[in-house]
């Protein structure tokens, strides 16, 4: 076998999982798992360890792996992530851990990601449970939110020996991995509730159905409901839209109504109460990776599907794996173009996107070459559905509802990278809702350094 | 779990029901609203608060049969269940932020179109609670889908009712009763309230426009969340995009672009009407005794 090259992961056939919402990639089995294992140089000074957001000791594990000890590897990869399944799947591995692989200098990175997912795959399906409550302390922190970071921030209390309480505003725990990211990519009863389960099994209670700025605000919780200390995970939930005209007509949605819809509410199956429109033809604007959800899901929903993104292939945002699945599946990519109308019949639902076809200039502030429209060149493009996916912004109902909390002027929460300290005493904040929309890993980062903020604070208190 | 303490049939499709939810109960304001869901795979329905007990903490809501899943809700029984209660949602009504003595000052008079009735209560039994008397216009089509009516009069100074088709009060819409109280009657109103379907409610602030009357509308769209996530709740208001979930849901009447919001609200139709009639269908052939309690 060639050791520059990575053990092929098996996925579903494109054509087979274009119709179905089972996951896209199967995962290692035992032999590929040790194979692969088998490529890591168990390097003495590891740049993987410092390109994980949560430094997992990436190597330690991979050893363990390779000597047959799935057990132990789960143990190390315990003591620094909560959601390992989720992470082994979601992460942007080629960009952190991944990237910056010995390996991948003359070769392909060894695939950690991959090794992650078959690790805690193994645990859960062995029902093996790697990290352990800590002694109680006594001290009580409240945690806003069940996303990555909330649930972060509450295992590693829990494991210092903090009562933790979750509130998740929605009826299911698990934030974006719940709401947002579709089934094919994250499988919610297989993989995303029992992690939840994990975390809560350190003692961690989840309370579902309240909302921190309505229901119970941030000072109730620091004055009524005796906590010591809140942490703010709260996200980037508000949607942006283009503000071109024909945007409310009906058949044209945020991302994360469509998101929601399906993977919450679980719209896709005939036995769920919520509706969901699916058009024959669906235009998706915007490039993340929550474009290629939307458009993956439509496509799966049966439509045909285009995303129209205003900068070229190498600007989009989301990660190339997701890319190269879409494309695999039969997503088109309108590039270099961009929406400026979205047209409608006599009953106001879409008909179609009146869209600009662009060029690349000079580079802008984000140092991509800016696209600027081509003079004149404007077609229209049927369809009966759009979903606009541009990114989203936090909520403002903590802020506006906690006095001495600050934001920065995108709504985000200004908290310190450190510790997640906030400009209000005892209130820790991280991932999203500091951040803006960012990734999965990052918030459970920001979640952990908040983990270790908090205790700092409540040691010395 | 959320225990349904009391659930009652008030007339034609409209159901009335106090549930234990101690949490919004603590915490709501005449004006907000709340999300109920039903069953694992039930869907997130708003429903405007009718009333509350923060002591024994429990909200009312009143509600009409118009889906699916508002025709399941209709057969629920005390002692039931609901999955899920959250709130409160949306912000409180304007009135509760104004100072009592400028309230004192303001002719208020609210208008109340059909299942409207019941939001417009709290509003009006806060403004009472705090020695603010204000009036209401009380409408339905018939007599017999008139709601609230004997707990409205305890609470306001007026109450004047109307049906479609005069079987009950004058008859007319709500519309006519207030110019007949401001062209004939030499009424004056600083404010008006108009909450019911969409359709009245435009109409009623055509009329107030006419008459100088500055008016609040309280909307009710499709929403998934009801935290600002999803954007189905979006409206138009003057020249700006607004979520009615977290910007409203009240919001100045006389800026909504209410035809908008009704194309939006027929969004779902076709697989509302699909669900209500597979659920009917189902209903009948398990032997026809739920057709017949309807």
């Amino acid at each position: 076998m060639d050791a520059m090259k990575r053990v092929p992961v098996r996925e579903q056939d494109p054509k087979v999982r274009a119709t179905n919402f089972d996951e896209v990639c199967l995962g290692y089995n035992d032999e590929e798992a040790k194979a692969e294992a088998e490529r890591c140089l168990n390097c003495k000074n590891p740049r993987c360890v410092g390109g994980c957001p949560v430094s997992i000791h990436i190597p330690d594990f991979i050893q363990k792996v390779k000597a047959g000890d799935i057990k132990g590897a789960a143990d190390v990869i315990a003591l620094s992530s909560a959601l390992p399944a989720v992470c082994g799947r979601v992460c942007p591995q080629e960009t952190q851990c991944e990237g910056v692989c010995v390996r991948g200098i003359k070769g392909e990175p060894v695939a950690i990601g991959k090794l992650e997912r078959y690790v805690a795959d193994w645990a859960r399906e062995n029902n093996y449970v790697a990290a352990k409550p800590g002694t109680p302390n006594g001290k009580r922190v409240a945690v806003v939110g069940s996303g990555p970071s909330g649930l972060t921030c509450a295992g590693d209390l829990a494991k210092l020996g903090y009562d933790v309480t979750i509130f998740e505003a929605f009826h299911q725990a698990g934030g974006v991995l719940s709401y947002g990211i579709p089934e094919f990519r994250l499988p919610k009863d297989r993989v995303v509730q029992p992690e939840i389960e994990n975390v809560k099994k350190l003692g961690v209670k989840i309370v579902t159905d309240v909302v921190i700025g309505r229901s119970l605000t941030v000072d109730d919780l620091l004055k009524e409901e005796g906590f010591d200390a809140v942490f703010i995970g709260s996200g980037a939930g508000l949607p942006k839209f283009m503000s071109i005209p024909g945007e409310t007509a009906n058949g044209c949605y945020s991302a994360n109504e469509f998101l929601t819809r399906n993977n919450l509410m679980k719209a896709f199956r005939s036995d769920s109460d919520t509706p969901i429109k699916v058009g024959k033809k669906v235009v998706v604007v915007g490039g993340g990776n929550v474009a290629m959800d939307a458009a993956r899901t439509a496509l799966r929903l049966g439509a045909e599907v285009h995303i129209v993104y205003r900068r070229s292939e190498a600007e989009l945002p989301a990660r190339r794996e997701e890319v190269h699945h879409a494309m695999e599946e039969g997503i088109h990519f309108d590039l270099l173009q961009n929406p400026v109308e979205i047209l409608t019949d006599e009953n106001d639902w879409v008909k179609g996107v009146k869209i600009q076809r662009m060029e690349l200039g000079e580079p802008d502030a984000s140092g991509r070459r800016k696209p600027v429209p081509i003079p004149g060149d404007v077609y229209e493009l049927d369809c009966d559905m759009v979903i606009m996916s541009l990114g989203t912004s936090p909520n403002p109902l903590i802020k506006s509802t906690t006095e001495g909390l600050d934001t920065n002027k995108h709504g985000c929460i200004i908290a310190k990278e450190e510790n997640g300290e906030t400009t209000k005493q005892g209130v820790y904040a991280g991932g999203d809702a500091v951040t803006g929309a960012a990734t999965v890993i990052l918030a459970m980062g920001a979640g952990k350094a908040a983990a270790k903020g908090i205790d700092e604070y409540l040691s010395n208190k | 779990m959320y225990k349904i303490l009391k659930a009652e049939h008030l007339v034609g499709k409209d159901f009335l029901m106090v549930v234990e939810a101690p949490y919004v109960a603590k915490k709501c304001e005449p004006g907000q609203f709340m999300i109920a869901r039903l069953g694992e795979l039930g869907e997130r329905i708003p429903f405007t608060i009718a009333d509350y007990d923060r002591e024994a903490g429990t909200i009312t809501i009143v509600f009409q049969v118009v889906g699916a899943s508002t025709e399941k809700m209709s057969h629920l029984k005390t002692g039931d269940e609901f999955t899920d209660i959250v709130g409160p949602l949306g912000k409180p009504s304007d009135l509760i932020a104004t100072p009592i003595e400028e309230l004192k000052k303001t002719s208020i008079i609210f208008i109340a179109g059909g299942v409207g009735a019941a939001p417009v209560y709290p509003q009006v039994k806060w403004l009472h609670e705090h020695g603010v008397e204000a009036d209401v216009i009380l409408g339905a089509r018939n007599k017999d889908l008139l709601i609230m009516e004997d707990d409205l009069r305890k609470v306001a100074a007026n109450v004047y009712v109307c049906t479609d088709d005069g079987s009950y009060g004058d008859k007319g819409v709500v519309t006519d009763i207030l110019k007949k109280l401001v062209n004939e009657q030499g009424k004056h109103y600083d404010k008006c309230i108009a909450i019911g379907p969409v359709i009245m409610m435009k109409f009623a602030c055509l009329t107030t426009k006419a008459l100088n009357i500055p008016t609040v509308v309280s909307m009710n769209p499709i929403m998934i969340d009801g935290t600002g996530m999803c954007g189905a709740c979006r409206l138009i208001v003057g020249d700006e995009v607004k979520f009615a979930c977290v910007d409203g849901p009240e919001f100045d009447g006389h800026l909504v672009d209410f035809d908008l919001a009704m194309k939006r609200q027929r969004q779902y139709t076709d697989e509302e009407h699909r669900a209500l009639l597979e659920l009917e269908e189902g209903a009948t052939h398990s032997g026809g005794c739920e057709a017949d309690k309807r």
